[in-house]
């Protein structure tokens, strides 16, 4: 038999997601539209001997183009035609909902229009006459309750059974169109066309309604008696900040990162140390045994090590979003977040970028608009992450004995200062124009669904694993081989590699900043790897081998590297502007390659490295002969 | 008729029942109008956000949070 092309479409908020997960479990495959950060999710399901295969398009309230979700919807339809439409209403919202569905038969797009929350619509007091609204449109109208799977598979019966060439619109839908082409080719300005085109379709919809719909008004909702709490006043403020802190807590202190440190400790001890014996006793060449257990099992370790903490962090982050909590999150912090050019939801993303840069960058996908996903990816990299705070506790104990925490905080300010000032002159600059305007729906809070929140969690996971962690292995090859060969082939001398080639042709564009030496440079390079690779770098460099690189023994190894030659490399001010320099700089391979894989471009990959590095050389610079003015040394 | 009458978006009371009577013309005027707000439509002002804007108002059976901004677009008049 033929198979059969389906097509979701709907509003946000209305369970078409969880739908879609019904229908096709983890069979599904999640992409990419062409050229835009949107998800393509379409998923493959065998039903009666017939293959249907079956499309999520992104959630939107209309299809005139104004954003990228807008437009994927639009071009989809129109180019690849399904054979199905079904467009998912959140019955308890009817008469908002129905403007796309109404948008959508305009452009003769036949529906099968489906009923989804029907449970929590008649908890409201909502009655829908099913019939009544079938001949007003003259659609087929179908209903769901969202997580029950066994409502959701009569679907399956619906799309094999339903002819959609039987389904002529109905006499006054038929009016309706004719009047908005009578709008269309009217004279009228354009703004002024578009105000009475809408204005006709909410009359149709209240026409409709009319109808098919009756209101019980019920007493004040359960949403607005924990909106009370939850979006107004200072309980809103604590209970987010609590939020937040236990958001934190979970991902990179109680379970995330200590999975993540299990996971690193088990490959460097288990599995690096099996595989360099068993090399050993086979005699494997010296150059092999260095690639394998250096190269390819420490950057397998590097890639699985964020796994945990990637898990995680999108759990929590699906699951307040299945409950509706993070619309309020963007209510509550959007006069913040707009000063800095971005949208109230933008907040959760960046707090996650002061642990880990990379489940922040993926996290920007949640955002509504292109531009403040861009800019949150390219904001995200100057956060203090945790990596990069044994490098500040180092120089701030070494240099600064006396004020080290006073340091240490200073530099989680200049992170966010720069992160703030680049978001506006992103904002106003490269993504001018892209208008980031704040219209939220405050959906009811809801239970999420499990299996919605699980899929989703798995989906960022696995296009971690299979699209970050192919370039992050991959440069962590390349680090490896420049670290450990020269000309003359393969070297156990870091400081006669290629790296300490780099090093010292990079450390030349640090004169002005203070610390041109090769050392310094050449830690530089590592840290794109891994920032606390700029630790045991320079650790390595100035012959103090095996030095932590956790922050608690920051006052330790800075005793023993302030018996190295290192004291004498760099003043306080020279170091001071130095960790200003790796607080900015490029962000790790990790985050590079996250950033790929978000943004679907080299370009922007490129454009991340080298704009970080340029911020970080300024302000560097600025610290340096700045201070050097003001009379520090 | 007096201009007590006439009042924006951004001005109604929380807790207070207004209904559009227009709305200024701006680029955002139809992503306005997508999400509902035409003229004639009844609006309940629910609340202000913790730190004073946005507001979160109800129409059409759903809550949407609007800029104060964007609400000073919108002329209502209060409804009994």
């Amino acid at each position: 038999m033929a198979s059969l092309s389906v097509a979701l479409t709907g509003n946000p908020n209305t369970g078409k997601s969880t739908i879609f997960n019904e229908l096709t479990g983890a069979r599904q495959k999640i992409g990419n539209w062409p050229g835009v950060t949107v998800d393509k999710k379409v998923g493959i399901v065998e039903y009666k001997g017939r293959k249907i295969s079956v499309v999520d398009l992104p959630g939107t309230y209309s299809i005139n183009a104004r954003s990228q979700e807008e437009q994927v919807v639009s071009d989809y339809l129109s180019e690849s035609k399904p054979d199905i439409v079904v467009n998912v209403v959140d019955a308890s919202n009817m008469a908002h909902n129905l403007f796309l569905t109404v948008q959508l038969l305009e452009q003769n797009i036949p529906l099968i229009i489906n009923l989804n929350m029907m449970d929590e619509a008649e908890r409201h007091g909502v009655k829908i006459d099913e019939q009544a609204l079938e001949k007003a449109f003259g659609m087929p109208v179908t209903n769901t309750i969202g997580r029950s799977n066994a409502s959701v598979r009569t679907l399956l019966d619906v799309f094999t059974n339903t002819r959609m060439s039987n389904y002529k619109p109905s006499k006054i839908l038929q009016e309706h169109i004719e009047k908005i082409h009578a709008i269309r080719t009217s004279d009228r300005t354009p703004e002024k066309m578009e105000e009475d085109i809408i204005t006709a379709r909410y009359d149709f919809i209240d026409k409709v309604m009319a109808e098919a719909v009756t209101i019980n008004a019920a007493d004040k909702s359960f949403v607005d008696k924990l909106d009370n709490y939850l979006s107004d006043g200072v309980s809103a403020l604590v209970i987010m900040l609590a939020m937040f802190y236990l958001m934190f807590q979970i991902a990179f202190n109680w379970i995330g990162q200590p999975l993540a440190d299990m996971l690193g400790e088990f490959f460097e001890e288990n599995v690096a140390s099996w595989a360099t014996e068993a090399m050993i006793s086979a005699g494997v060449a010296d150059w092999m045994q260095s690639l394998v257990s250096d190269g390819i099992i420490a950057g397998v370790g590097a890639v699985l090590s964020f796994v945990p903490l990637i898990f995680t962090l999108f759990f929590c982050l699906s699951f307040l979003d299945g409950t509706g909590y993070m619309a309020r999150v963007a209510f509550v912090m959007d006069p913040i977040m707009r000063r800095a050019g971005l949208s109230g939801k933008g907040i959760m993303p960046l707090i996650m970028g002061f642990g880990c840069g990379v489940p922040a960058i993926m996290g920007a996908r949640t955002l509504d608009t292109h531009k403040d996903r861009m800019i949150s990816i390219l904001v995200t990299p100057f956060l203090t992450c945790n990596a990069k705070v044994p490098i500040i506790a180092l120089f701030a104990v070494m240099f600064f004995p006396d004020n080290a925490a006073n340091i240490v905080f200073a530099m989680y300010f200049v992170g966010l200062a720069v992160a703030i000032l680049m978001a506006k002159v992103l904002g106003s600059t490269t993504f001018k124009g892209q208008e980031s305007t704040f219209l939220l729906e405050l959906p009811p809070y809801r239970i999420p669904d499990i299996k919605t929140v699980l899929l989703e969690t798995w989906e960022k996971g696995k296009g971690y694993l299979v699209k970050a962690g192919t370039i992050i292995f991959a440069m962590s090859v390349a680090i490896w081989f420049l670290s450990s060969f020269n000309s003359d082939g393969m070297t156990d001398e870091m400081n006669e590699s290629y790296l300490a080639s780099i090093g010292s042709a990079t450390s030349v564009i640090f004169a002005p900043q203070g610390y041109d030496t090769w050392e310094a440079g050449a830690a530089i390079v590592t840290g794109v790897l891994a920032k606390e690779a700029v630790v045991s770098t320079l650790g390595i460099l100035y012959g103090a081998d095996d030095i932590s690189t956790e922050v608690d023994d920051a006052e330790e190894t800075s005793a023993t590297l302030l018996a190295t030659s290192m004291g004498a490399a760099f003043t306080p001010l020279s170091a001071l502007a130095f960790i200003v320099f790796t607080q900015l700089y490029s962000p790790c391979v990790t985050a590079l390659g996250t950033i790929k894989k978000e943004t679907h471009s080299w370009k922007w990959m490129a454009f991340a490295f080298f704009y970080t590095c340029a911020v970080a050389w300024i302000a560097s610079l600025l610290v340096y002969q700045g201070g050097k003015i003001l009379g520090f040394e | 008729m007096t201009k007590v009458n006439f009042m924006t978006l951004s001005e109604a009371k929380i807790g207070s029942v207004v209904r559009i009577n227009s709305i200024e013309e701006s680029v955002l005027t139809p992503r306005l109008m997508t999400m509902g707000l035409i003229p004639g439509t009844r609006v309940e002002v629910l609340r202000s956000a913790p730190l004073g804007d946005p507001i979160a108002i109800r129409l059409r059976a759903y809550n949407l949070a609007i800029r104060k901004d964007d609400a000073a677009r919108i002329e209502v008049s209060p409804v009994d």
